[in-house]
Parts: C-alpha cells; sequence; structure tokens
C-alpha cells in the first residue's frame, strides 16, 4: 500500500492506505481523530468540515492521494491550537451562545463558522443574512438559530486576519529546534533534509 | 365522549382508572413543597440511605403505581392522563435504585437511567442535584445508566417525560444526602445541625470550623438500608433551579471531544456495514460475487445477515475501513427476495388509508369537514444508527445510543441465545434521536455479525439506507369534521387513519416488548393508548371525538414514534379547522381562540405571542401570520409565525435547495410548569419549531419502486439554514404548576401547525397535504436503488475551491519571503518529505 505524508494538527503522519481513500476515513479509522464526524459521505451534511491550509474542505470526498505532503490539514481537534490558544474565538462563541444539543454536527458548523468569517474578511466585509442562509451545515436538532447568533459574536471576536494559520503554527515551532526526531517516520527521514517546519 | 368542563389546573388527576386509593405513608407529610397539597398523593416518596463504604442516598416511590396500559379507558382522556402519567405510572416501581453517590473528593455521581440525545437532561439532572445539594454543577457528575433489567420500565426515554418522571425522586435523593451529611457534620463539628451552613458542598459552623462533603462521605455512610425523610428545600431557597444554565457538556462538544458510538476504537473492532435491499425489508437469499469482494483492498469478512422482525440485515462487509465497506457494498452483487410492501404504491397505501378510515358519528347541525394527508417523513437524526458489540462464547458487550437499553439487552441475549446477565448494555451519548433511538436496529445486527464472525465489529450505517430503510414517521390522513350551531362548536370529530407507528420496542422493557408483537398487540396496547393520551383539542368544542384506526402489521414499513407521534399531524388539522370555523363565524383567529381556549394557562401563552408577536399587524400581499396552540406533556404552548409566500422568496435560488415559502419570524410561548432550565427549554423549543417548518413546508419522503427515493440530506429536505427563520423569539411562562412537564417534543406540532395556518392565510387557501410541496416534482435526481448506497464524489478540493497550481504556487512565494532556508519540497509530489 501507499505511504501518504501530511500534516494534521501541527504533526506530520504518514499513512500506509490506498490512494483512493477518503481522507475521513483515513482521519477517523487510521489516524483516530474522531472530531470530523461522518453525516453522509457525500459532501452534502458537512459534519466533517476540516481545513486544508486553513480552507474548509469536506475530507469524506477528497481521496487522501489529494493531499500533498506539505498540506496542513486541520480538525476541530487542532483549531485553537493553530492559532496558539486554549480556545478558538468561534468555539468560544459556541459556548457563549449554548448552541449545541447533541453536538454531533457542531464540529463541522465550527469549522465552516471560521471559514465564513475569514473569507468574508478577506473580501473586508462582515458575515451578511445572506452568508448565513447559504451556509449548508445540516443540524437534525435545529439550532440553526443559535448557530447564527454564534457567528455574528466570533466573528466580532476574531481578529481581522492578518496571521494564515501556516505562519502561526512555523512560529511556534521555530522555538523548540531541537525536537528533530520526531515519532513515525522512518525511510523517509533519510531524504530531503529541510529547514525545521 | 363529552369533553368534562372542570378547570385544568395543570396537574390533571388520574381519576381516569389510576388508582387514587393508594395508602398514605408518614412521608407525605413532610412534603411540605407542594403548594395545593392535591397532587402530593401521586408523589409519596421515601428516601433512604443504601449500606455502602461511602454515603450513597436513594429515593423511591412507597406504593408502586399500577402499570400504565391497563388504566387507559375512552378517547379524550388527555385532559385527565396524558401520555406523561402513562409514562410516569410505568416508571414509578422502580424509583429505588436511583441513587446518588458522593465520593470521598466530595463530588455527586448518579446514573441517569435514560438516553441522553441533545434534549440536555444530563444537564438539567446536573443542576437539579447541585441545587438540592448545595454544590457547584461542575462536582455533579451524572452519566448514563447501562442497561439495568432490575428497573423494569423505568429506562425507556420517550415522551417528553424524562424530566417530568424522576424530577421529584432524584430531587429527593439529593436531599437525603444532604440532610445526612450535615448531621454527620454536625457531629463531627460538634454543634446543632441548625447552626451549620452549607455552600459549595461545605459545612461552616459558626465558630468557624468547616468540613466538606469529601471528608463526610465516608462517616456518613451506613452499613444497612435505613428509611430516611429528608425535607426539601424550599422552591424560594433554590438558586439553579429556573436559572439558564449551559449544557455541562457542551465543551467536550466544542472541542471535538464529545465520545460518540462510533469515536470508541476498541481494539480489533472492525469498520462493517451492511449492503441492503432495493426494496424495503427485503431479505438476502445469496451472494453472487462474495470471492471478488472479498479480494477488495481493506475488506476482511463478507457474510449474508438474513432478515427478521429484529434485524433487517442484508450482506455485512467488514474493512480496514468505513470507506472501504462503502466500496465493498456498492461491488457487491446480491440476490434479494420480495420487501414487505411488493406490488405496493404511494397511491394504493393513501387508498388503503382511505377505506379504513372510522365512520363519524351523526351531525346535529352545519358541518365543516376536510382531510388532511401527512406524508412519510423519516426520522433520521445526524448520526446514523451505529453500535459496537464484541460478541464472546459465553458473554456479549454492546455500545450504543439507546432509548430502550432493557430491551436491546434482552433481545440481543434471545438473538445470541445468552442469559441476559452475560449481556452488557451500554448506553452511549447518541447524536440525535427523534424517536429513532427507540429502536435498536444497529445493536442487533452488530451482535448477531460479531457473533458471526467471532471478532469486534463497529457497524454504522451509511446515510442512504438510514434515510431509506430507517424509521418514519408513518403516512397518516385525518379527517376533521366541526359542527357548529348559534354561533358555538357544538361537536369535533377526528378520525385519524395511518401506516402503523412501530411501538413493538413498548415501554423499553424486553417483556412489554414482546407481548406488543402478538397480532393487533401493537394497535391495541400502544398505538391506541398513545394517541388517546395525546390527542385533545384544547379547546371548549362541546362534543369531541378522537379515535385512531391503522392499516397493515407493525413491521411492514419501518416506523417509530418519531418526535411528537401523532401530535404533529393531530395538531395541523385541527388548528387549520380552527381557522376556517373562526373564518365561518367572522373571527380572527387569535380572538376565536382566546374566546374558546379551555383553561387560563392556554390563554396566558396565546397573550404573550400575541402581544411578542404583535398580531394583526398589517402584512403585505402574499405574507401573513399565523397562530397555533397545545395543550400537551403537562404544558401549553402557543406559536406565532409570520410567513412570506411571495415570488420573489419563493422561487429564491440555493444550489440543490428546496427553498419556497419562508417563515420570517417565529414567536413561541411555553409554559412547562416548572421551568427547570429555561436555556435549555428554549433549545428543545427552538429544535422543535425547526422541526415543525420541515413537516409543514418541505420534509417528506417519496416511496417509488417499493423504497424511498431520498437517500441523501440533500434529497430529504429537512429544515436548512435557508429555511430558518431569520427572528426566533422563545417565551418561557414563569412557573405555573408545581409539575416539571415535557419540552423534547412540545413545539414540533404546534409550529407545524403555526407554520399551515400562516401559509393558507397567506395564499388564501387551505393547504390540505403536507409538507406542501410534496406533490411537485422531485427537486433531485435520485440515487439508484441498487446499488445501495451512492457513488463517493472524489472532488472535494474542487468543490472548497481549493484550486492545487495556484494554491501551491501562492504558498510558495509566500514562503519564500518568510523562510530563507527553503527546500523545493513542496513542489515535488513525493510521498515522503522531511519533517
Amino acid at each position: 500500500m501507499p505511504n501518504h505524508t501530511f500534516t494534521v494538527n501541527g504533526k506530520k503522519v504518514t499513512v500506509d492506505v490506498e490512494d483512493d481513500v477518503r481522507l475521513l476515513w483515513v482521519l477517523r479509522d487510521v489516524l483516530k481523530i474522531h472530531g470530523p464526524k461522518y453525516g453522509c459521505g457525500i459532501g452534502v451534511c458537512r459534519a466533517c468540515t476540516c481545513h486544508l491550509n486553513g480552507k474548509a474542505f469536506n475530507p469524506c470526498v477528497t481521496p487522501v492521494k489529494d493531499i500533498l505532503p506539505t498540506d496542513e490539514v486541520t480538525t476541530i481537534e487542532g483549531l485553537a491550537p493553530s492559532i496558539g490558544k486554549a480556545i478558538h474565538p468561534m468555539q468560544q462563541a459556541w459556548l457563549d451562545v449554548d448552541v449545541a444539543q447533541c453536538g454531533y454536527c457542531q464540529p463541522g458548523q465550527i469549522m465552516q463558522a471560521v471559514d465564513l468569517v475569514k473569507t468574508v474578511q478577506r473580501e473586508k466585509r462582515q458575515v451578511t443574512e445572506n452568508d448565513l442562509d447559504q451556509i449548508r451545515n445540516v443540524c437534525r436538532c435545529g439550532t440553526y438559530p443559535r448557530i447564527r447568533e454564534a457567528i455574528k459574536k466570533g466573528e466580532a471576536a476574531m481578529p481581522v486576519l492578518q496571521v494564515t494559520k501556516p505562519k502561526k503554527r512555523k512560529a511556534k515551532k521555530k522555538k523548540p529546534v531541537a525536537r528533530k526526531p520526531a515519532p513515525s517516520k522512518r525511510k523517509s527521514a533519510v531524504e530531503l533534509p529541510q529547514s525545521a517546519e | 365522549m363529552k369533553h368534562s368542563d372542570r378547570p385544568q389546573d395543570g396537574e390533571p388527576r388520574h381519576d381516569a382508572g389510576a388508582p387514587d386509593e393508594a395508602p398514605q405513608d408518614a412521608t407525605t407529610s413532610s412534603d411540605e413543597h407542594a403548594p395545593d397539597g392535591k397532587q402530593i398523593s401521586r408523589r409519596r416518596m421515601v428516601g433512604y440511605l443504601l449500606a455502602a463504604p461511602t454515603l450513597v442516598a436513594a429515593a423511591r416511590f412507597m406504593p408502586a403505581e399500577k402499570a400504565a396500559a391497563e388504566g387507559i379507558p375512552a378517547p379524550n382522556i388527555a385532559d385527565l392522563f396524558d401520555l406523561s402519567d402513562v409514562l410516569n405510572a410505568a416508571a414509578a416501581p422502580t424509583y429505588g435504585l436511583l441513587a446518588i453517590t458522593i465520593d470521598k473528593q466530595g463530588n455527586a455521581n448518579f446514573q441517569l437511567p435514560r438516553s441522553e440525545n441533545g434534549q440536555g437532561i444530563t444537564t438539567a439532572f446536573t443542576m437539579i442535584i447541585a441545587d438540592e445539594m448545595d454544590l457547584p454543577m461542575s462536582r455533579v457528575k451524572v452519566t448514563l445508566m447501562p442497561a439495568e433489567p432490575k428497573l423494569l420500565f423505568n429506562q425507556l426515554t420517550a415522551g417528553s417525560s424524562s424530566v417530568f418522571t424522576l424530577y421529584e425522586p432524584v430531587r429527593r435523593a439529593a436531599a437525603v444526602a444532604r440532610t445526612q451529611l450535615m448531621r454527620t457534620a454536625a457531629r463531627e463539628l460538634g454543634v446543632p445541625a441548625r447552626d451549620l451552613t452549607l455552600k459549595d458542598g461545605v459545612f461552616t459552623a459558626s465558630h468557624g470550623g468547616s468540613m466538606g462533603f469529601g471528608a463526610l462521605t465516608e462517616k456518613a455512610a451506613v452499613k444497612r438500608m435505613i428509611e430516611f425523610q429528608p425535607k426539601l428545600k424550599k422552591a424560594a431557597d433554590q438558586k439553579l433551579i429556573g436559572t439558564e444554565q449551559k449544557r455541562v457538556d457542551a465543551l467536550d462538544i466544542v472541542m471535538g471531544r464529545k465520545t460518540f458510538t462510533m469515536d470508541l476504537a476498541p481494539a480489533g473492532a472492525d469498520p462493517t456495514m451492511i449492503c441492503r435491499p432495493p426494496t424495503l425489508n427485503a431479505s438476502a437469499k445469496a451472494i453472487q460475487n462474495k470471492a471478488a469482494v472479498l479480494k477488495m483492498p481493506g475488506v476482511t469478512h463478507v457474510l449474508l445477515v438474513p432478515h427478521s422482525d429484529d434485524v433487517q440485515g442484508g450482506v455485512a462487509v467488514v474493512a480496514r475501513t468505513f470507506g472501504q465497506c462503502i466500496d465493498a457494498i456498492r461491488a457487491l452483487k446480491v440476490t434479494w427476495s420480495k420487501g414487505s410492501i411488493a406490488g405496493r404504491t404511494e397511491q394504493s397505501i393513501k387508498a388503503d388509508l382511505a377505506k379504513a378510515e372510522l365512520p363519524m358519528t351523526p351531525a346535529l347541525g352545519k358541518v365543516i369537514e376536510e382531510t388532511f394527508t401527512f406524508n412519510f417523513r423519516s426520522g433520521s437524526a445526524l448520526e446514523t444508527n451505529c453500535a459496537v458489540a464484541d460478541v464472546r462464547k459465553d458473554k456479549a458487550e454492546i455500545w450504543a445510543p439507546l432509548k430502550s437499553p432493557q430491551w436491546a439487552q434482552g433481545k440481543i441475549a434471545e438473538l445470541l441465545k445468552l442469559n441476559i446477565e452475560s449481556v452488557k448494555v451500554n448506553v452511549m451519548d447518541g447524536g440525535g434521536s427523534f424517536g429513532r433511538r427507540l429502536f435498536c436496529d444497529g445493536a442487533f445486527e452488530a451482535a448477531v455479525i460479531s457473533r458471526s464472525i467471532g471478532k469486534p465489529v463497529k457497524l454504522m450505517w451509511h446515510r442512504a439506507d438510514d434515510a431509506r430503510h430507517g424509521r418514519h414517521h408513518p403516512l397518516t390522513t385525518s379527517k376533521v369534521r366541526i359542527t357548529t350551531g348559534g354561533g358555538a362548536v357544538l361537536q369535533y370529530d377526528q378520525r385519524h387513519t395511518a401506516v402503523p407507528t412501530d411501538f413493538t420496542q413498548g415501554l423499553g422493557d424486553y417483556l412489554t416488548a414482546a407481548e406488543t408483537r402478538l397480532p393487533l398487540q401493537n394497535f391495541a396496547q400502544f398505538s391506541q393508548t398513545v394517541f388517546y393520551t395525546t390527542a385533545n383539542v384544547p379547546y371548549n368544542f362541546g362534543v369531541v371525538t378522537q379515535l385512531l384506526n391503522e392499516i397493515d402489521a407493525f413491521n411492514t414499513f419501518n416506523t417509530s414514534s418519531v418526535r411528537n407521534v401523532y401530535s404533529p399531524d393531530v395538531a395541523t388539522a385541527t388548528e387549520l379547522m380552527v381557522d376556517r370555523v373562526a373564518k365561518e363565524f367572522g373571527r380572527d383567529p387569535m380572538e376565536f381562540r382566546l374566546a374558546f381556549a379551555k383553561d387560563q394557562r392556554m390563554k396566558d401563552v396565546l397573550n404573550a405571542v400575541k402581544k411578542a408577536g404583535n398580531w394583526g399587524r398589517a402584512m403585505a400581499p402574499g405574507t401573513a401570520q399565523g397562530i397555533a396552540m397545545r395543550n400537551e406533556y403537562k404544558g401549553r404552548t402557543a406559536c406565532l409565525v409570520e410567513i412570506d409566500c411571495t415570488p420573489a422568496t419563493v422561487n429564491r435560488k440555493i444550489r440543490q435547495a428546496v427553498t419556497g415559502p419562508r417563515v420570517t419570524k417565529l414567536v413561541f410561548a411555553i409554559d412547562v410548569g416548572i421551568p427547570i432550565n429555561p436555556l435549555g427549554l428554549k433549545a428543545q423549543v427552538m429544535g422543535g419549531a425547526m422541526d415543525g417548518i420541515a413537516q409543514a413546508l418541505t420534509y417528506s419522503h417519496h416511496l417509488k419502486n417499493e423504497n424511498f427515493v431520498e437517500a441523501s440530506w440533500d434529497n430529504s429536505a429537512y429544515t436548512r439554514q435557508w429555511n430558518t427563520p431569520p427572528v426566533v423569539e422563545i417565551i418561557v411562562m414563569p412557573q405555573t404548576t408545581d409539575v416539571a412537564g415535557g419540552a423534547g417534543e412540545a413545539a414540533v406540532g404546534t409550529t407545524m401547525a403555526a407554520v399551515a395556518c400562516a401559509y393558507g392565510r397567506a395564499m388564501g387557501k387551505m393547504p390540505t397535504e403536507f409538507p406542501i410541496n410534496h406533490n411537485s416534482p422531485l427537486h433531485f435526481e435520485p440515487y439508484p436503488a441498487s446499488p445501495p448506497v451512492p457513488e463517493v464524489p472524489a472532488d472535494g478540493l474542487e468543490r472548497a475551491g481549493i484550486k492545487r497550481p495556484s494554491a501551491k504556487k501562492k504558498r510558495a512565494t509566500r514562503k519564500k519571503k518568510r523562510t530563507t532556508a527553503r527546500k523545493p519540497a513542496a513542489k515535488t509530489p513525493s510521498k515522503t518529505t522531511k519533517k
């Protein structure tokens, strides 16, 4: 089976799995990262929403072969660490509004919300009702009104972005340069020595 | 049957068949909390201290109240004895096992014999215990209890009954614990108990000495069971009950840490899915290409799972990842038997319903009559059916989100031919339920597959299967006839005719459930009971009859008590006809309801939404307000909505979306008696309202070729953000009674009815089939029924707008700017790189 190497939540991983297996199953079944949820497997419900290099995507419809060694996948577990915080302002907004009911869809909702705010910030504008109407994430508990409220709160609390996620991570990692011989990498470590990332 | 005219005091007495003559006991007198003394007789409880190394306090009702079903008499008893009472009576004999344990850290631990699926009951019971014991909520640990046969009925999560049923006994147990801790603290600190103050789990004496629960618990423990009569806190001293508290699991949820069944990773439990039939309830007969499928990547097992009443089955596939299970399912060639509805269509079933409708009683007056149709809709939650099962030769352990865990345990023991004691059933937090998890479809399948292959399995349903083969709210018609004369309503008749709602989970207990499968018992014991105890007309409408008839057997379709069971349909039919009668009388719908509402609590919620929603304000053409009300689960609800049916709104375009009319504003008032946690209550109302909007406007399943065509969340048009009202206001009425009424379902029917009424007023024509778009052309191209699961797209990056070349270039240039020692690794698609 082919190897696939990429970064998940700041950690380099290598998995031995067929090219066409969708990333969701690599995350959940192989890497045991369970924050992204299965809700449909065809990119409809968005419960699995994660970020690829800071942009929202659905791992259930993304073959693992599409993920490059330089790619950074962020799941809900890595969202707060990706900005060097214990909790992300959007997660805090979710708590403040008490959005969740069963909670199954919420990791995906939060990842989508962060992406939406970053998108409108890039467009130098604010989240509109129309933006909220376009969110496709399903919540069968019907928390939609509180999701809308939390996104507006989270937007207000999210710093207008100047710092992209990869930059932050690098900045953090640069300090412990000594932490080079990390686990799990065998044969590849020999090749291509590279700047400490 | 004539409606009784006596006033409803919010605590309907069960003079309709349940025992009133149960003996008094000593504790009654200590229950000074009840204001009118009337309801105490139903709440005779004794507290206990149980023998244990640390303090364990418990409570139970003294007289075992009569089992539920046998006490149910004639129609229209919902006013007197509603579903909440049935479930309460069923739970009563076994409260003794509800115990609170104080550990050495001073935490109060309580195993809740219920299932948490988002309704907030773990939070509510954390509050109840914390309040009664003066502990911070963070030191009350509420977990879900595994299946416990000794609890008899008392482990069913249904009918919005959890808080109603368990509030008193859990408080009682907490009060026992507090009192015993206080006595112990008084002894230890050498002061009279009245000299102690309790705060955050620490007793402080006036002389300054203090002791916490943790230090006291061993000293407070007893060596044999002692009966105990605690004083409950007075309402005025309660600090948490009635305050807004956030969910206890909220932080775990937002951090992605909350563990659902499929997040468990027991060693050796590999992903398992089932290839399901192209028609409902067909059985797999043969696998044509087993060897080829076994050779597919990751696949380790392919086996036939025969269909039965308990196990839907098909062909099971075990693989390294669920993705590979899906690939294998798509590749399987299976020979199937005929299904359970061979030769029938949606139209023919509707014709069967029409034939089965019970006749009306003769009318004496002017008659208005209409028949309404309510189509199938799915009870699917976002988390599909799932279970982990580890079945060994002589024992089995199951993990699943289950609302009837005792039934699961008994049935699994039967399926595996094991003793019931050898089967452990763990209740997991569920990813939504809406009635779905009353059944254990995933758990039964997982158990038999694990037994067959001799290793643990992690079984998950595919979304397409959950939509098609999962449990539905049954297709129903409801004929309403209102007879008027002299400016009054003389008679109200309703004939509900339906595909059966499967109640064979009974009251959650294995023995009861077995009985419901005897011929006609599903209907006689449960359908009628639930219908008669929930259907009611909250109006002074003279002589009222509401009757139910069902066609087919319980297992012809896969149905269950989907959220709010019969009530959305009953309420919608009723409220539309109320609007019609109001119009006939030339009266305003709100004013008419206020005039005919049966009690003051109902008028109060109506007035609340009337004011907050600005009833009667001028509305533009194509838009309208609608109002509906409901009396259920010991509470009163009223919903006022504004709907926009103008072409600009109806025809707004969103990709693969059902847009249509939009509810632009929703104002809801709920009186539940005691609102334990108004924030959680509002959440339940909000969720129920979204459900009601969906059922009125967009959400149904279509039967074609003996199967449902919908197979995804874009096919099943449940409420999405584009259907969500931009303005939602929920009003929680101040405490009205001493009963904590149900919240989980209370908003569904009321909202559905209000939306239907608003739609009718905006369009100038009363809708008679729901959802209103059911007969419109499908908004999607159906996925094939075979293979049963859709092809998995592979264009995730493209969909996300992630364009590789440019993205890479951008990143490369950005990186170049920042990093000096940059190697060109980013551009080589090498599979291995440095970290």
